[in-house]
């Protein structure tokens, strides 16, 4: 599905990633976990194409394509999807009309016509009951005036709308209180598929009791330190990352 | 301009005026009074604080060929067909500033609407007689006088009280000519009191060459009126524009103005809002959207003399290109003026390294019993919205397309007439495609 390699990465001219390696097979949930400015948050931006960073080194090949020679948009129509941490508020475009004109360059993209109006509407109505999103929010503008709960909520509903190959799920948990979050990790779960890929960044381990993962990978000095079973996700919880830093260092 | 090169610009230009004076209608006292205006003050220039942005000495260089030259072609009914904004309205058609009623079709007036040629108007109609002239006043302004000096055209429309005109009034001027002309239509808009009516002007051009529409109009919402009153100016790229009007409030009175500048070469509004009563309301809305080389230039003032009314006025602008635009908002809260609540907002979106904003809003409050506010922004879109987007597939341009019209949507909101509101957005599609 992703295959990255020896990903350096920059922003204004200070290096975050610095040789990140990570392999993702469909059907596969990836947890990337680490103490903050470790360069989780980069990594996930740097992925959805943010203008912000340069990559410096490396490659990223998605489903046997160049990543890093597309633009952002391009990524998101071949199947790349982020979940933001801070969803952005956008005045004035309602969800629904945005949601439609994804959906309808998605599909122009790759030689489709726009979709019929019916069939949006039923899909908009399936997809809302995932994540217990309210029709009404549907109708408003894009994230405006949307507690942190709805927020995060409306970015699982975006998701299961654009059905994605790859969902990276950036701090999804950070804010959300335990209801919310059970709510947002049950919708990420009727997401799970064979043909679909999760990349979950998260720092506490909180969000893997609901979504658990295939693998857990530490990320540390924009490095990938330590990966194991769902099991190191529970360590660190218990240890702290302290551990983990001394490890990386003494190997450094 | 050297002083010299000015002087002879004006005397050309005055005595130019002064040779074409038409056939006095009235006492002719006005005609006299402004060209003598005229002649005291001079043309404005840049170094006019009100008209510091603009080139005014160019447009009255554009009324140096006032010809008397026929237009460019006949207007035909296909034209005003083709310029219709809402079906079924009523039309009354101005060419080149004098009303034309054989195009305009006023055969099924609705009962207490009157409607007539202004110079005919004001000979013979009371009503006209007794409005005409008294907002606009010829010496506060050289475009007033200009235009007072030379119309010989318009309309009078009068909605009559107690009605309920179900049928909006659609102003239409076109304007065209084989040279570049000047026309100063003068139109007056009496809402008596307790009627209700939607009066739309538009104005649009037939033709390449350079004309100027040098237009005044007077509104009065009387008592209880409600009036909305929409502009729409949507003239070609040699189209120039300066749009005068003036509207006085009575007791109880809703007005609302909506103005639209989607196109042409050049607008300048002076838009001026007086008042007669307590307890009115008026709201001013607008939007300008321009590209290329285009200038809009928007100057308001609500004039609180008296207490207990309320003014609103939202503004928005999206400039590209290297287009220039102003907007000069002025609230003044008279010392007699007690619980006034006056608010006004300017925003605007720079698209372009190259295009400007100029943008003055003025609020100068003399009472002490009020709430007042005003506010103005001007920045670019919001990268992180825009990136936002993208994220989620939608390209660069229909990204930045979803948030433009997103901008301009809370001034559009406000459109009550569905007709209009279709044709708005149907303009701005084009503009943003």
């Amino acid at each position: 599905m992703i295959s990255i390699k020896n990903l350096h990465a920059s922003v204004d001219g200070k290096e975050i990633l610095r040789g990140l390696n990570l392999e993702v097979k469909a059907g596969e949930v990836h947890a990337i976990m680490g103490p903050n400015g470790s360069g989780k948050s980069t990594l996930a931006s740097v992925l959805a194409g943010r203008e912000d960073y340069e990559v410096t080194e490396g490659e990223v090949s998605f489903g046997g394509k160049d990543l890093l020679d597309m633009s952002a948009e391009d990524r998101a129509r071949e199947g790349l999807f982020l979940a933001f941490q801070y969803p952005i508020e956008i005045p004035g475009v309602s969800n629904i009309n945005f949601l439609k004109t994804a959906i309808n360059e998605i599909r122009e993209y790759k030689g489709l016509g726009p979709i019929d109006p019916k069939e949006f509407l039923a899909l908009v109505k399936e997809k809302q009951k995932l994540v217990e999103l309210d029709g009404k929010l549907a109708n408003r503008s894009v994230n405006e005036g949307f507690s942190g709960g709805e927020k995060k909520r409306n970015e699982i509903f975006q998701m299961a709308m654009l059905a994605p190959k790859l969902a990276i799920l950036d701090e999804t948990d950070s804010g959300l209180d335990i209801d919310a979050l059970r709510i947002v990790a049950n919708g990420v779960n009727l997401l799970r598929n064979e043909g679909r890929a999760f990349i979950v960044v998260t720092h506490y381990q909180r969000l893997l009791d609901y979504i658990v993962p295939d693998y857990v990978h530490v990320l540390y000095n924009g490095r990938i330190v330590k990966s194991g079973p769902k099991e190191l996700a529970l360590e660190l919880e218990e240890k702290g990352y302290d551990w983990i830093k001394a490890e990386a260092n003494v190997e450094a | 301009m050297s002083a010299v090169a000015e002087k002879t610009l004006t005397s050309r230009i005055l005595s130019g005026i002064e040779s074409k004076l038409p056939s006095l209608y009235g006492d002719g006292h006005a005609r006299r009074e402004a060209v003598t205006y005229l002649q005291e003050k001079g043309i404005p220039s840049k170094k006019w604080e009100d008209y510091k942005y603009i080139n005014p000495e160019g447009l009255f260089r554009i009324g140096e060929f006032m010809s008397n030259a026929p237009v460019i072609r006949e207007v035909t009914e296909l034209d005003v067909e083709r310029m219709t904004v809402i079906p079924g309205a009523m039309k009354l058609v101005i060419v080149n500033g004098v009303f034309n009623p054989s195009l305009s079709k006023l055969d099924r007036l609705p009962a207490g609407i009157t409607v007539k040629s202004i110079d005919d108007a004001v000979l013979s109609d009371a009503v006209a007689k007794t409005h005409f002239g008294k907002q606009a006043i010829t010496t506060s302004d050289p475009f007033i006088a200009w235009n007072t000096a030379l119309n010989i055209g318009g309309v009078f429309v009068h909605i009559a009280a107690n009605t309920q005109c179900e049928v909006p009034i659609h102003i239409l001027h076109i304007a065209g000519n084989e040279a570049a002309s000047t026309w100063h239509p003068r139109n007056l808009i009496v809402a008596d009191r307790d009627s209700k009516a939607e009066v739309l002007e538009s104005f649009e051009t037939i033709g390449p060459v350079k004309t100027l529409t040098n237009v005044v109009t007077e509104v009065v919402a009387g008592m209880n009126a409600h009036l909305d009153h929409y502009r729409l100016q949507v003239e070609g790229e040699a189209g120039h524009q300066v749009n005068t009007t003036h509207v006085l409030t009575h007791k109880g009175s809703n007005y609302t103005t909506h103005t639209y500048s989607l196109s042409g070469a050049w607008v300048r509004n002076n838009l001026h809002i007086g008042f007669a009563d307590q307890h009115t309301e008026t709201y001013l809305y607008g939007l300008y959207v321009l590209d290329k080389a285009r200038v809009v230039d928007n100057h308001s003032v609500v004039d609180h003399s008296l207490p207990n009314c309320i003014s609103n006025e939202l503004y928005k602008g999206v400039m590209s290109g290297k287009s220039t635009a102003v907007f000069n908002g002025k609230i003044f809260v008279r010392r007699d003026a007690q619980k006034t609540n006056a608010y006004q907002t300017n925003r605007n979106i720079l698209l372009s390294d190259d295009a400007t904003i100029n943008t003055k809003p003025q609020l100068e409050i003399y009472a002490d019993d009020v709430k007042c506010s005003h506010g103005t922004s001007t920045g670019r879109l919001d990268e992180d919205a825009l990136f936002y987007l993208r994220a989620r597939g939608i390209g660069q341009t229909a990204a930045r397309k979803l948030l433009v019209r997103a901008f301009v949507e809370e001034v559009v909101d406000k459109v009550p007439n569905e007709a209009v509101k279709v044709y708005v957005e149907n303009r701005l599609d084009d503009l943003f495609a």
